[in-house]
């Protein structure tokens, strides 16, 4: 297994508060990991520290060290930008872009300057939206607002739009939570579809989901990782005591 | 504890309390119908009063001239008639002259070349210069007369200038005067225009908009979405608010001081105008825009940078296309503000006698509203229409203003 990212003892404050507590954690290439633990404890927190896009909270503070494929991301020399484009993001509630349905999709290619031509562009919307599984349903309509669309497109969109600009890594923020069962099943399919092309980090709050999705799972609990593993073996098998009174419901 | 006993919703006491209930909803209902009427009457007694009293003011009284142009030997031919020489060699030949001749033979009754606008002699030359042909005949001329018997044949006029009217008879007649749309300020009612103060104002705006409205979003964008939120940002958002409630004549002060006294900027120029109203308006552009700005949903930000756009494509990007009809409307707002806007330029010298049309941003001029507090100043009579009918121009303006404002809103809105 390769791993994408690596982050070792992070810290994360927001002012004198502590969010997150000495996190180590490796991600995958080939998996879809899954953060899950009650709510307030620090996994969306987290998530945003993987693509820094904690630096726009002018309070927050970030310390340890996290890599991308060996680059540590919080360097001088990263650049921020073109990291939050190999590292895409999905957010909970769908937020596309007030416009149409391809500006949506092209809008990252183009400010990144992936495609070269109107046919080009074509191509990499098209094989975004039927990578994310909205191609046959928006392919007529492609000037359309995309907040035209049900909540469920939305997101697919969001997710397209993630897609466009060829990222190495998807980070996903409760992409369901704003959904009903049957788009939540639409996204859950697509994220295994996903699987192996990108390195797909989900933070969920549906245990089911995370069991449904995921192959590897870290439980988060008062900012601190408390248990990391193989998905079947948290659910089936936790080591900790905390994360068995979680997984059976006792708190959460 | 004992338990509560379930309530009963039939009693007297809870029916009162339904009728009450009702009650107040129908008084509020009646207060807000009446508030309303109220001020819709005002407005309706406002616009009535002032079209009833300025629709004469875009009209003038012409007396038909009898002129014989064979006998008054003008030393003028027809071919040097034609542009702007042709004013001078008219002028040169004793024109004005041979007017009030014609019009003491024709009207010796009635006080002559008295009962005449100063500018009725312009008349004729203009057309003589359309019709050089008159040359060498009789004809008659329609003319605009003096403002007492103008004020007199409109119904509100002194008894020697209602006889004088009367004894006219069908020889006088009632135009649109052309004129008002043309010229400047006079010192006789009937010859005084709007064109000079409409352009003036024309000058100032434009000077206003293009500086207010950049440096005013510049400032609201960086202050919005990238000052760091600190004791000094802090201070210039007080500042900025408190430069808003400043007195509008203050802001004439300083435009005195600075524009005039330090950078020796002309006097009553609409370039020291625009910049002492932008001065005003800029904060107005600055309070509206960070508002506007402010309501740009966060999460439009978060998928912007998510997808890797950097601050300056998140701001001109999204940001500004989504705040952009709040800032029009800030702007527009301040704007109209400014147009309407009399004490700073008395105090930047706008309020003097120009009695010609600006031809640049550092020509004298007027504006409009500085011009309506002159004329209203006037002791002769004709001024009072006159004050009315630059009133509604004004009015129109701003109307216009407003209506290229909502246009532009629309077509920025967008739907989400």
């Amino acid at each position: 297994m390769t791993q994408k990212i690596t982050a070792h003892d992070v810290n994360v404050f927001y002012g004198e508060k502590q969010a997150i507590r000495q996190v180590s954690i490796d991600i995958d290439q080939e998996d879809v990991t899954a953060f899950i633990g009650p709510s307030g404890c620090g996994k969306s927190t987290f998530l945003r520290t993987l693509n820094r896009m904690n630096d726009t909270v002018a309070s927050a503070r970030v310390e340890g060290d996290i890599r991308l494929d060996g680059e540590d991301i919080y360097s001088k020399d990263m650049d921020v930008v073109q990291l939050r484009a190999r590292v895409g993001m999905v957010f909970q509630k769908p937020n596309p872009f007030p416009k149409s349905i391809y500006e949506n999709v092209a809008y990252g290619p183009r400010i990144h300057g992936l495609a070269s031509g109107k046919s080009e562009m074509d191509a990499i919307v098209e094989q975004s939206l039927t990578r994310a599984g909205l191609w046959a349903e928006v392919k007529d309509r492609l000037s359309d607002s995309g907040t035209a669309l049900s909540g469920g497109q939305q997101q697919r969109l969001c997710i397209a739009r993630a897609i466009a600009v060829d990222p190495e890594v998807i980070l996903m923020d409760e992409p369901c939570s704003a959904l009903d069962p049957i788009a939540t099943a639409r996204i859950e399919e697509l994220i295994h579809d996903l699987r192996g092309r990108y390195a797909i980090v989900i933070v969920t709050h549906n245990m089911q989901q995370a069991a449904r999705v995921s192959q590897k799972t870290a439980f988060f609990h008062l900012g601190e990782l408390v248990e990391y593993g193989d998905t079947n073996d948290i659910f089936t098998n936790p080591r900790e005591p905390r994360t068995t009174d979680y997984i059976t419901g006792r708190y959460g | 504890m004992t338990d509560r006993a379930p309530t009963d919703w039939r009693t007297d006491a809870m029916r009162r309390r339904i009728v009450r209930r009702y009650g107040a909803e129908r008084r509020f209902r009646m207060f807000g119908l009446g508030a309303i009427i109220l001020s819709a009457g005002f407005l309706a007694f406002l616009i009535v009063t002032m079209v009833m009293q300025g629709a004469a003011g875009f009209t003038e009284t012409r007396v038909s001239l009898p002129i014989d142009f064979a006998a008054a030997e003008l030393t003028v031919t027809p071919e040097q008639l034609r542009g702007d020489r042709g004013n001078l060699a008219l002028a040169g030949a004793g024109l004005e002259g041979v007017v009030d001749g014609a019009a003491g033979a024709a009207f010796a009754q009635q006080g002559g070349a008295e009962l005449l606008s100063d500018g009725a002699w312009l008349r004729v030359r203009d057309t003589l210069k359309a019709n050089p042909g008159m040359l060498r005949g009789r004809t008659a001329i329609d003319v605009p007369v003096a403002t007492d018997i103008d004020v007199a044949y409109k119904g509100d006029g002194t008894p020697e200038a209602e006889q004088v009217v009367a004894a006219l008879g069908d020889r006088l007649s009632r135009g649109l005067n052309r004129d008002f749309f043309g010229n400047a300020d006079a010192t006789d009612p009937t010859r005084v225009g709007i064109w000079g103060a409409l352009k003036g104002s024309l000058l100032t705006m434009f000077v206003t908009l293009i500086l207010a409205f950049p440096i005013g979003v510049l400032s609201a964008l960086y202050l919005e979405e990238y000052a760091p939120k600190n004791r000094w940002t802090d201070l210039i958002e007080v500042s900025i608010n408190n430069l808003a409630a400043v007195p509008s004549i203050i802001f004439g002060l300083l435009g005195l001081a600075v524009f005039l006294g330090t950078f020796g900027l002309p006097r009553s120029a609409p370039i020291v105008g625009g910049l002492t109203l932008a001065l005003m308006t800029m904060p107005v552009i600055v309070i509206a825009g960070r508002n506007a700005i402010k309501a740009v949903p966060p999460s439009i930000r978060d998928a912007a940078l998510g997808i890797g756009a950097s601050p300056v494509q998140v701001v001109f990007h999204h940001v500004l296309p989504l705040a952009l009809p709040g800032i029009l409307t800030g702007t527009i707002i301040g704007m109209a503000r400014a147009l309407g806007e009399t004490a700073p330029l008395l105090m930047i010298g706008m309020r003097a006698f120009i009695a010609a049309p600006p031809e640049g941003l550092t020509d004298p001029a007027t504006v409009l509203p500085v011009q309506i507090f002159l004329w209203s100043d006037e002791v002769a009579r004709g001024f009072v229409e006159k004050t009315s009918a630059a009133i509604i121009v004004l009015l129109v303006f701003l109307l216009a203003m407003n209506g290229v404002a909502i246009y532009l809103r629309n077509r920025f809105e967008t739907r989400w």
